[in-house]
């Protein structure tokens, strides 16, 4: 699928959706609790068939996290770029699509340890680089610790 | 503590927990595996990483991308030039200049003899784990041959950081085509010894042939890619479907099975080894003159969101770069190959015994440092 | 051939002439115990050396050459250095199992010994029964490894254990009945006798092809008997790091490490004797200027010769093959060998009936 006929397809499901700037993949932003559907959309249907979700990840952004979402599919072999703006940085909170890819389940493990956003309904929510004890959230932008301070 | 299924209640009296790692002599790095086992058959298997997360996309914030690029050798410590590599190009692309084809040539040549070592040490420990203790010497015996040639050019064995953006960071060798050339003419006798000691021993079929079966559903949903995904039928060789460098210009096949157990695991590498000695043929005798470096005023991504997709010798590697238009990254994140590949050990894995488990896990080829990066 | 039973029947005649009868055997035990154990270690320790040179061999590299010429002091200065080592007291462990274990297994080892024989007349015992009795006696090594496994109170050292436990009691069957194949062939269980019923040719010549087959069935049930080469998932360092003995350090942990090499040194030493024809000298039929030349050798140094080439191909096994998992091991030996092995017995008795062999 072209660009255009990708844009026409997504934009016709869901009007709301905003188009990125992305020149690399076709960019597409949706509110968060849009994006679930979304991602369900382009994997069950027949024309776009996103059975393989190559990245997931989020960053900490003056408007709040973006959380993106680089989808491509095996067989037909289009990519697609989502995104999604948590703008409430004190309780950043989406809902998993770990139940659509299962890779998504360990993205999102390691977003959550990392940035500290939570995942409605994840079956399996917790933290996979750092301990369980630690405090705060270090990929975000005003994560201080003793090291971070020295620096 | 985190935790552990020692927390679960364990629902019949015959099951026990075994903890293999951090330290284990087969878990190769630091990966711990809370393993559930009802006699010798593994019911659930857990695995904790994180020993040896280091904070690499945090401390990347700070650095210039020349700089980084020196903590992307320390991922996947066995694919050195191809992580550099990934970065390198991301930059490129983001600051939309090309390197001349001498670059392109060269990236491609270092990036397939690292394939060949990396494999290279996997079929060495491959063998050591099911107890064919010889095949350890064997592979770094040849595998020698290959670290020489990369000292000679880049003054490294093992992590080189040659491959930067803007080209490399100073000419080949007079010896390197030459070089190169002895090790392939040598490595194509020695390869078909690797086939009479491990891949038609009658032992080694027994303990590898259906053991550890993935479907290509599973290989796609849990983003299993390179060997262990194209065991399985999954089309993901990005040398293929993405090229980069001089990939376009060679020809070469990519190894697809249907099986997807062990055996075909490892028998995807071993093709692999053969694919990439052609691809080095191929373009050895042609590298064109150029330059080497691109005399570039100073680094800095434009503003806006780029990514790369590179073939490790493990699978797919993604390079995301966030950027706010400085010679500094606002974000950068690596997609690893070996943290998708880790996780489906625990489906595939299920019951089956701990002697399969070790050899599973050794089809995988996971190296550590690059799933907690 | 020189004659050993006259320097060994002096050296008896000088105790009992010398004390009374008590002390005359006190002492002659003694002496006795202690030339075994002398042989035992200087052996041991030998074997190690030269499993490590052949390895290294095998894996293109050149092993120990720095300790004394050739490396030969290496495993003297291993030694000392497992005697220096601290004894590690395991708190929870069951501390008078914990510390039986290697002496069990050590014993078994060294009491087989006893019986084997070197030369005509240089054996320490001979009994009438002496094949029996050397299967009984390695059968108890066994039961130190599943005591070692246990009280080490260690889930590793249990796994270990238990696959090793099962399998030595499923490979002492496939081993028995080789040997009794052979037994039926030379009609006694006197090692004496044996060696002597293959002064016209060794059995395995005589025997032709059903020898053959034993033979074969022997050296991989022995291999397994002592948790050697392809089977030795007992002690897998890949897998269970290291299995029935993790948990023994210095001392204790070099007996379990000698008791494995002098098994094998065991195991091929029955071989030489049942189906290499013990210490006599390789004869060709009637080719009297070429057995006259072959007598030169003497007959121990044909003994040990045998032995060290029953030993080397059982290291290298060890050194190419990689290793069974346990439900393949124990299918090898009750679904295959056993039944090859029956067949073979059936197979020989007929034939020692009809007198169909050379």
């Amino acid at each position: 699928m072209t660009r255009e006929e990708m844009t026409a397809l997504v934009r016709g499901k869901f009007p709301d959706v905003k188009l990125g700037s992305n020149k690399q993949f076709p960019e597409f932003i949706a509110a968060p609790d849009q994006i679930h559907s979304l991602c369900t959309a382009l994997k069950e249907d027949a024309q776009t068939k996103m059975d393989y979700l190559f990245c997931e990840t989020a960053a900490d952004r003056k408007d709040g996290f973006h959380l993106v979402y680089h989808l491509t599919s095996s067989a037909l072999g289009h990519c697609v770029m989502l995104r999604t703006v948590l703008t409430d940085k004190a309780k950043p909170e989406v809902e998993t699509v770990g139940g659509i890819w299962m890779a998504a389940e360990f993205y999102e493990r390691e977003i959550f340890d990392l940035f500290g956003i939570q995942f409605a309904h994840h079956p399996d929510l917790r933290r996979i680089f750092l301990d369980d004890d630690w405090v705060g959230y270090p990929l975000r932008k005003d994560y201080k610790d003793s090291f971070t301070l020295e620096h | 503590m985190e935790e552990t299924l020692l927390d679960i209640e364990l629902k019949e009296k015959e099951e026990y927990i075994i903890n293999m790692g951090p330290q284990h002599p087969s878990t190769h790095g630091v990966l711990r595996l809370e393993v559930c086992l009802e006699g010798e058959k593994v019911k659930y298997l857990r695995p904790h990483c994180g020993y040896i997360h280091r904070g690499i996309e945090k401390m990347s914030e700070k650095l210039t991308y020349p700089q980084l690029l020196h903590l992307t050798d320390r991922m996947d410590y066995l694919s050195a030039h191809i992580n550099n590599e990934a970065v390198a190009l991301c930059v490129e692309n983001a600051m939309e200049v090309e390197v001349s084809d001498r670059v392109k040539y060269i990236r491609t040549i270092l990036a397939e003899l690292t394939r060949i070592a990396s494999h290279q040490l996997w079929w060495s420990a491959f063998g050591m784990d099911l107890g064919a203790l010889t095949t350890f010497f064997y592979g770094l015996r040849d595998r020698e041959k290959i670290l020489d040639i990369f000292e000679e050019t880049t003054g490294s064995r093992l992590i080189q950081s040659y491959i930067t953006p803007g080209g490399l960071m100073g000419d080949i060798h007079p010896n390197f085509q030459k070089r190169t050339k002895e090790f392939v003419k040598y490595f194509r006798k020695k390869l078909p010894e690797y086939d009479q000691l491990l891949t038609g021993n009658v032992i080694f079929h027994e303990r590898t042939q259906g053991i550890g079966i993935m479907s290509k559903e599973d290989a796609i949903d849990y983003g299993v890619t390179g060997p262990p995904g194209r065991a399985s039928g999954f089309h993901c060789d990005i040398r293929k479907i993405a090229p980069y460098s001089a990939y376009p210009l060679v020809k070469f096949n990519q190894i697809l099975f249907t099986e997807g157990d062990t055996f075909h695991r490892y028998l995807v590498r071993i093709k692999e080894m053969w694919e990439s000695l052609s691809i080095i043929e191929q373009l050895i005798d042609n590298i064109p003159p150029g330059e080497t470096m691109l005399s570039l005023k100073a680094i800095k991504a434009p503003k806006g969101e780029y990514y790369q997709r590179v073939e490790t010798a493990r699978g797919e590697l993604g390079v995301y770069i966030v950027s706010d238009g400085g010679p500094l990254p606002a974000r950068i994140h690596y997609r690893t190959p070996n943290f998708s590949n880790l996780f489906v050990l625990n489906k595939i894995a299920q019951g089956h015994k701990i002697a399969d488990l070790v050899a599973i896990s050794g089809s995988l080829d996971l190296v550590i440092p690059d799933i907690d990066r | 051939m020189y004659d050993f039973s006259p320097l060994v029947d002096s050296f008896s005649h000088f105790f009992t002439e010398t004390f009374s009868p008590f002390w005359a055997g006190l002492f002659s035990m003694l002496t006795l115990g202690v030339a075994i154990l002398l042989f035992y270690a200087v052996i041991g320790l030998y074997l190690v050396y030269a499993e490590r040179k052949i390895c290294a061999r095998m894996q293109n590299r050149l092993g120990p050459n720095r300790v004394g010429p050739l490396g030969l002091f290496q495993t003297i200065a291993d030694l000392i250095k497992l005697l220096l080592k601290e004894l590690i007291y395991i708190r929870r462990a069951d501390a008078l199992l914990f510390n039986m274990a290697p002496f069990i297994v050590i014993v078994a080892s060294i009491m087989a010994i006893g019986s084997i024989p070197f030369a005509k007349g240089l054996q320490a015992i001979d009994l009438n029964i002496g094949v029996l009795y050397i299967l009984a006696i390695s059968s108890m090594g066994v039961i130190g490894i599943l005591i070692a496994g246990w009280s080490s109170n260690n889930k590793y050292s249990v796994i270990g254990a238990m696959r090793s436990g099962a399998q030595v009691i499923s490979y002492e069957l496939s081993l028995g009945l080789a040997l009794l194949c052979m037994i039926t062939f030379a009609g006694s269980m006197q090692l004496s006798e044996i060696i002597k019923s293959q002064q016209d040719g060794w059995w395995i010549f005589k025997g032709h092809l059903p020898a053959l087959i034993a033979f074969g069935v022997y050296l991989i049930a022995g291999t397994a008997e002592t948790n050697r080469g392809p089977f030795d998932l007992a002690e897998a360092e890949s897998e269970l790091t290291a299995g029935f003995h993790t948990e023994y350090s210095g001392i204790k942990f070099a007996f379990f490490f000698l008791a494995e090499y002098m098994n094998m040194f065991i195991v091929a030493s029955i071989a030489t004797t049942v189906f290499l024809g013990g210490w006599l000298p390789f004869h060709i039929y009637h080719f009297e200027f070429f057995n006259k030349g072959m007598d030169f050798v003497p007959p121990v140094f044909w003994f040990f010769g045998k032995t060290a080439f029953v030993i080397y191909v059982m290291m290298w096994f060890k050194w190419t093959f990689p290793r069974l998992r346990i439900d393949q091991l124990l299918a090898l030996e009750w679904k295959y060998l056993l039944p090859i092995n029956i067949i073979n017995l059936l197979v020989i008795s007929f034939l020692t009936l009809m007198q169909w062999h050379f």
